[in-house]
């Protein structure tokens, strides 16, 4: 016969040396908490599941070759056309133009912002830089279409002057407006360079610039390529100065003077025409919709994994 | 890196120096200038119209009539009820992402991943969601404030549980391991210790995120369509519209008029930004401690 062990007292159970008494308050805060957290999950999946059903319903009517590689938008004549291409190679103007403007003037004020400035002038600038990305868009529409296009029909040197609402005002004033993100990601890259590796620079004699171009632009690519990305998906993705600027007609162009309607601008237009649910005008939003999530999303994932990469390497 | 050719200081050197210098600085005055540059015309197209009227007078077929009362009222019941529906929840995720969550956990890591996601995703996306759950479909508000501040609370979620964490985050952790030596639990540390010490940086995170929300157009266009609201919203089930909403509709009629009163709201939506960034700087320098 073995001793067995038994409890000290039969009313009161077992417990071990060191178990806590157990609280369950403390288990329904967290749970109450992780709630709060998969709320953003829960965002996640009825954004697909909104875009989805529609979706599906749409491509039952119009197959998914004609949507996507169809030339004509015009989908309130009788027949019908669903070619999506006008509004993508419109997005692709749009978000052409706004590069040109964000990448080169971001990218260098990350590189003035990190390698030159001294620190006073840093504090005082980057928040004079981070004020453009808190602008409402309906605000950098207006400048587009009121300010900049008339300024761009005045100094217009070939061909013919933009029109009244085109689709290269309004890539550059959302250049300007998503200059910030660009130039804030990429100093945060170029920061989280180790200073050993500007010190040997210098120490082989390098000079400043050598340092900034050869040195600590590599060393933070992956972190500026990332935030070039989140760039295009931003501007894929931006509706209101498209709206106001760019024009209501799609057109399969690639001159950035004509007007032309950008996937966002297409959703918003069909959304201020009050569609009834179901039908076939109501399911392009979600078509439209979906290709722009689609696009968006990849851009976004790898956008994020290109800056974790930075950080695995240098922190 | 195989052979780099790492000149010493040459005369050509020095001028490329100089001029790519030159060059960053443009680069870094191409945003300030266009700031300027925007922020001057518009005040200068809307002063003939900067008088209380904008403020006080209602949208009106009229320009020499009307204002943006109701836009004004709107922005204020519609970011109002966001700030109600946001906060709790973004502070509550930011909490277990912080003190909570394990790392190693695949759902944990999950979420991380789709919140930094959901911060990207185009605006107008959460339109599309909003007008097929909040405004038709499931819970069919129809075109309401409280369809609109559902809407705008899952668009800001993702900025205010971002800045949370970081205000978390900055609470050294001895003073976690000070109160659970003194016998606290998790959850007393966390209420007593941790949150007073990070509510002034999630306040400022907060108010950013709602200033925001207040400049949001997209979604809401998606969301109530261009309603001509000549009233102040009564209620959540009250019809609205808002103040960028009104400057849009202002911008697209032809009338040169309707564009000189865009841009006096234009300067009100403005001030408004400034007057809630500053508040959100002043409580950062006032009450954010150094550790």
């Amino acid at each position: 016969m073995s001793t067995t062990v038994t409890p000290a007292s039969p009313s009161r159970p077992a417990r071990r040396l060191g178990e806590a008494r157990p609280r369950y308050g403390e288990r329904i805060v967290k749970a109450l908490l992780f709630l709060c957290a998969a709320v953003s999950v829960a965002t996640t999946a009825g954004i697909v599941v909104a875009l989805a059903g529609p979706t599906i319903e749409f491509l039952g009517e119009v197959p998914l070759k004609d949507f996507l590689f169809g030339t004509e938008w015009r989908p309130l004549f009788s027949p019908p056309d669903f070619g999506v291409m006008p509004l993508v190679s419109a997005t692709i103007v749009v978000t052409a133009c706004a590069l040109v403007v964000c990448i080169p003037f971001g990218l260098g004020a990350a590189i003035y912002l990190s390698e030159y400035a001294r620190p006073g002038v840093r504090k005082a600038l980057k928040p004079v830089l981070e004020v453009l990305a808190g602008i409402p868009t309906v605000v950098y529409g207006f400048f587009a279409l009121t300010f900049l296009t008339p300024v761009l029909q005045d100094i217009w040197l070939f061909g013919d002057p933009p029109s009244v609402f085109n689709a290269l005002a309004a890539g550059l004033v959302m250049g300007v407006m998503i200059l910030p993100t660009v130039a804030s990601l990429s100093e945060d890259a170029m920061a989280a360079v180790p200073q050993g590796l500007r010190q040997g620079a210098y120490a082989l004699g390098a000079s400043k610039r050598i340092v900034a171009t050869k040195i600590v632009v590599p060393a933070a690519l992956s972190g500026i390529v990332a935030s070039f990305v989140l760039a295009i998906s931003r501007a894929v993705g931006e509706t209101m100065i498209v709206l106001i600027a760019a024009g209501g007609t799609p057109n399969l162009s690639l001159n950035p003077a004509e007007a032309m309607q950008t996937m966002t601008a297409f959703i918003a237009a069909a959304g201020l025409g009050d569609q009834s649910t179901g039908s076939t005008g109501y399911q392009t939003i979600f078509a439209v919709g979906a290709l722009l999530f689609i696009a968006t999303f990849v851009m976004n994932i790898f956008s994020i994994r290109l800056v974790r990469k930075y950080r695995e390497v240098y922190e | 890196m195989s052979t780099m050719r790492i000149a010493p200081t040459s005369q050509r050197e020095r001028v490329l120096g100089g001029l790519f210098r030159a060059a960053l600085f443009v680069s870094l005055a191409v945003g300030i200038l266009t700031l300027i540059w925007l922020i001057f015309s518009v005040v200068k197209e809307g002063w003939p119209r900067l008088n209380l009227d904008v403020l006080f007078h209602f949208p009106s077929s009229n320009p020499e009539l009307a204002g943006a009362q109701s836009a004004i009222m709107g922005t204020i019941w519609v970011v109002g009820m966001t700030a109600v529906i946001t906060i709790p929840i973004g502070v509550g995720a930011a909490i277990y992402l912080e003190e909570y969550a394990d790392r190693d956990r695949w759902w944990n890591r999950l979420i991380e991943l789709n919140i930094q996601n959901l911060a990207a995703v185009p605006s107008i996306v959460y339109g599309i969601l909003g007008l097929a759950f909040f405004v038709r479909g499931f819970l069919g508000l129809g075109q309401t404030v409280l369809a609109a501040a559902l809407t705008l609370s899952l668009l800001v979620l993702p900025i205010v549980i971002i800045s949370s964490r970081e205000a978390i985050r900055a609470v050294p952790d001895s003073i976690r391991q000070g109160a659970l030596a003194l016998g606290a639990t998790q959850w007393q540390t966390i209420w007593r210790q941790v949150l007073p010490a990070s509510i002034p940086g999630m306040a400022t995170g907060s108010i950013l995120a709602l200033s925001r929300a207040i400049g949001e157009a997209a979604p809401l266009v998606l969301l109530g369509g261009l309603t001509f609201i000549t009233f102040n919203p009564e209620g959540l089930d009250s019809a609205f519209t808002v103040l960028p909403i009104q400057i849009f509709n202002w911008i697209s009629r032809p009338q040169q008029e309707f564009h000189v009163l865009a841009a006096a709201a234009i300067v009100v939506l403005l001030v408004l930004l400034v007057a809630m960034n500053g508040i959100a700087i002043f409580l950062r320098n006032k009450y954010q401690r150094k550790w």
